[in-house]
């Protein structure tokens, strides 16, 4: 039973969404192996794979949910969770961690009451854990959308994030 | 032929042949804890592997086909780099594993246990290190799951996906944090799982157990105010042995009456008498359904897994069920009007027990319309473990106890009866009576119907009974029902009666009976062997027709009136409806 977490922000897609991922099943439709194709775009669709569009998904493949969802949960480019207005990316590849990334990580989860791969419930911020993005001189990184900020120290992160949050 | 050598003997194999088939043949057992034939082969434990000429490294012999290129070759079983690896293996699951043998349900029957001990594992703290933790989920009437006991070896998932074709389980996530459980880690009672058991008896450890309903029947025998009483399926006689060294396939009626009865139950009574009468209601049914433009085709409901399958799976086909309870809640429905009403106790006090080789029974005991007499036909229902269980704890010697029978009138089974708990046995056991009524009620109407017999998965035949063709097809395991329904449904099989039953084999081989381990499983066809004990009792028995059974002739006339009768309806039959739970 892993993680019990619930998943906290509420489901939003729109019957175009809908559509869109229902003519894209019916694009696949007997095609061996499918599923990751299907699973990509239909997160492309959403911007993630909650349980809503998983069951869509399950029912009209006839497959099990539990399979779709094994292949979601397995694969690290699948999210089960929306991302948010500000994503927030801490790189925790080898040099930011050697330089404590970890902490800063763990800041921003105390701080925005989330782990990892998750959003809050507001929407406002996502957090990821990520690999190298090749600003080692800067370690430790993290961005947030297109913003960069490099040489963290944990006591930054308050006021990084009061920049964000209207 | 490929010409090979095993530890430095040559033998002779068929290409094709697995390494590991190809020493069994030669006496030589390799152990295995995720290889379950024809459902997982998939060499992910690394428990079975061996040292090959040529080979860069140990190879998995549970999925190497031998082939001309192996020709000359040499095979080392139990070489110390092979007997070093399966003992880090063991000891590498043991590094996430809880260990609680001394409470655990599968102490004594566990594969991992006794892997343990045939390697050698001294040190279980050997690799120590993070380790997951579980919640057990508890959440389903007939079982629970403890993953802290699992080694993610994926048995459970291949019996569920492929016998079963419903797929409930998986695994989630990856690597060290896989665990094998639900979509979006619902609780199993949140799915469509159809409580069928065959994840348990796949289960090498304890990671997956039936709930122990055995406290319940200890305290309510104990209980001075209650009349216990107890009935048994036709196949539990057929598995109960084993668990007490006799040979697979030895029925052990006799001695399982004489330990009931020394645990304590007031009354011994056999589910055959309800497997009688499901007969007498059924053929009534079914004959009824034909003459009277009913609809058809017909399919059986004595199997609470199959029912529950068809609500959630093939809900289009409701219709078709028998509305007839099944053997269980008959005797139990029985027990609790006529014969509380014949012995003059007050059904309330009344605690009905059933030994089932099911586990979907304890779900069905607490289904809706299941209550003859306004309170539940059945109260507890154990196993063919949970009886052992009790057996051993009163500290029975099974062997030397005397062979007893069971108590009239809900008692006396015809070998119709006993075949119920065999694919196939259901339909045999209504045609023996079906024929006999359509054919003018002969004494000497036919007795076998041999077409339905045999453990294949999908069984069909055609009868010309009284100028009126029957077509019937027989299916065990789910999977073969999916299949089966689905070309009804598009008209590309056309029948009249169907019995399903949703465990592969039948009830021999259900989720509730004696669990084999792997080992033999993958070299025993434990259907047909304990298939057989159930057709030696019917061949040996001098009635072989449910409606020649004295104690179904005396019901019917002391109480039900005939087959099919108002009375009849509202104690012996039932209804059902769709469920959405979670696929």
């Amino acid at each position: 039973m892993g993680s019990k977490e619930k998943i906290s922000v509420p489901f939003n897609g729109t019957a175009e969404q809908e559509k869109a991922l229902r003519e894209m099943i019916n694009a696949h439709k007997g095609q061996q192996g499918a599923l990751m194709p299907v699973l990509q775009q239909a997160q492309e669709i959403y911007g993630y794979l909650p349980i809503e569009v998983q069951s869509i998904i399950a029912e009209e493949m006839d497959i099990p949910l539990e399979k779709v969802y094994g292949v979601a949960t397995f694969y690290s480019q699948f999210s089960l969770y929306p991302k948010g207005k500000y994503k927030i990316s801490v790189c925790l590849g080898t040099a930011c961690y050697v330089k404590g990334s970890g902490d800063i990580f763990n800041k921003l989860c105390e701080k925005l009451g989330i782990s990892d791969g998750k959003c809050t419930q507001d929407g406002v911020f996502s957090l990821d854990a990520c690999r190298c993005i090749g600003a080692c001189g800067l370690a430790p990184v993290m961005t947030i959308n297109d913003d960069v900020y490099g040489k963290l120290t944990v006591d930054q992160i308050d006021g990084i994030l009061a920049k964000y949050a209207e | 032929m490929v010409n090979i050598k095993i530890n430095g003997v040559e033998y002779s194999v068929k290409e094709g042949t697995t390494i590991l088939e190809a020493c069994r043949e030669n006496g030589i057992r390799i152990p295995t804890l995720c290889w379950l034939k024809d459902i997982n082969a998939i060499g992910a434990c690394r428990i079975c592997v061996v040292e090959m000429t040529g080979a860069r490294s140990l190879v998995a012999s549970c999925v190497y086909p031998l082939s001309k290129f192996d020709e000359g070759k040499n095979i080392l079983t139990h070489s110390p780099a092979v007997l070093e690896s399966r003992k880090m293996t063991l000891q590498l699951l043991l590094s996430n594993h809880n260990m609680d043998c001394l409470a655990c349900s599968r102490s004594g029957n566990c594969e991992l246990q006794q892997l343990c001990k045939e390697l050698g594992v001294d040190d279980t703290t050997y690799f120590e290190g993070a380790k997951n933790e579980y919640e057990i989920d508890y959440s389903s009437k007939h079982m629970y799951r403890d993953n802290n006991k699992c080694i993610s070896c994926r048995r459970c998932i291949a019996a569920c996906d492929k016998l079963q074709g419903i797929g409930v389980i998986g695994a989630n996530n990856r690597g060290f944090a896989t665990s094998i459980a639900c979509a979006f880690d619902m609780d199993l009672a949140e799915t469509a799982c159809v409580s069928c058991g065959q994840c348990i008896v796949a289960c090498p450890t304890g990671a997956l157990s039936e709930k122990d309903d055995t406290d319940k029947v200890w305290q309510a025998l104990a209980d001075p105010e209650k009349v216990v009483v107890v009935q048994t399926a036709p196949a539990v006689r057929a598995s109960l042995g084993e668990a007490f060294g006799y040979p697979m396939g030895t029925p052990v009626e006799g001695k399982m009456v004489a330990a009931l009865r020394r645990l304590g139950f007031d009354a011994v009574f056999d589910t055959n008498f309800g497997a009688d009468l499901t007969i007498m209601e059924e053929s009534n049914e079914f004959i009824d359904r034909v003459q009277n433009g009913g609809v058809l085709p017909m399919i059986t409901s004595c199997s609470p897994g199959w029912i529950r399958f068809c609500e959630a799976y093939f809900p289009e086909f409701i219709p078709n069920l028998s509305s007839c309870k099944s053997p269980q809640q008959m005797n139990g429905a029985i027990t609790k009007t006529y014969w509380a009403q014949k012995k003059g106790i007050d059904p309330k006090n009344i605690v009905s027990v059933s030994v089932m080789p099911c586990t979907a029974k304890k779900f069905e005991i607490g289904r809706d319309d299941e209550s003859a007499a306004g309170i539940p036909d059945v109260d507890i229902a154990i196993t063919t473990r949970e009886l052992v269980k009790m057996i051993n704890r009163a500290g029975l010697r099974f062997a030397e106890l005397p062979d007893d029978k069971a108590d009239s009138p809900l008692a006396k089974g015809t070998g119709a009866a006993v075949i119920f708990g065999a694919t196939g046995g259901v339909m045999e056991a209504a045609l023996r009576t079906a024929v006999w009524k359509l054919t003018g009620e002969n004494a000497d109407s036919p007795i076998e119907f041999s077409d339905v017999r045999g453990t294949e998965g999908i069984k069909m035949a055609e009868y010309n009974v009284g100028g009126l063709t029957v077509k019937v097809a027989v299916v065990s395991g789910l999977a073969n029902a999916k299949k089966l329904l689905n070309q009804v449904k598009n008209g590309e099989v056309e029948c009249h009666f169907i019995e399903i039953m949703a465990c592969p084999g039948g009830c021999v081989n259900g989720g509730g009976q004696v669990i084999q381990p792997a080992d033999v499983r993958n070299f025993t066809d434990i259907r047909a062997e304990r298939a057989k004990a159930l057709y030696s009792l019917d061949e040996a028995n001098t009635l072989r027709k449910s409606h020649e059974s004295p104690d179904v002739k005396e019901v019917y006339a002391e109480f039900l009136g005939e087959p099919g009768s108002h009375k009849a309806h509202e104690i012996l039959h039932t209804s059902y409806k769709a469920s959405n739970l979670s696929k």
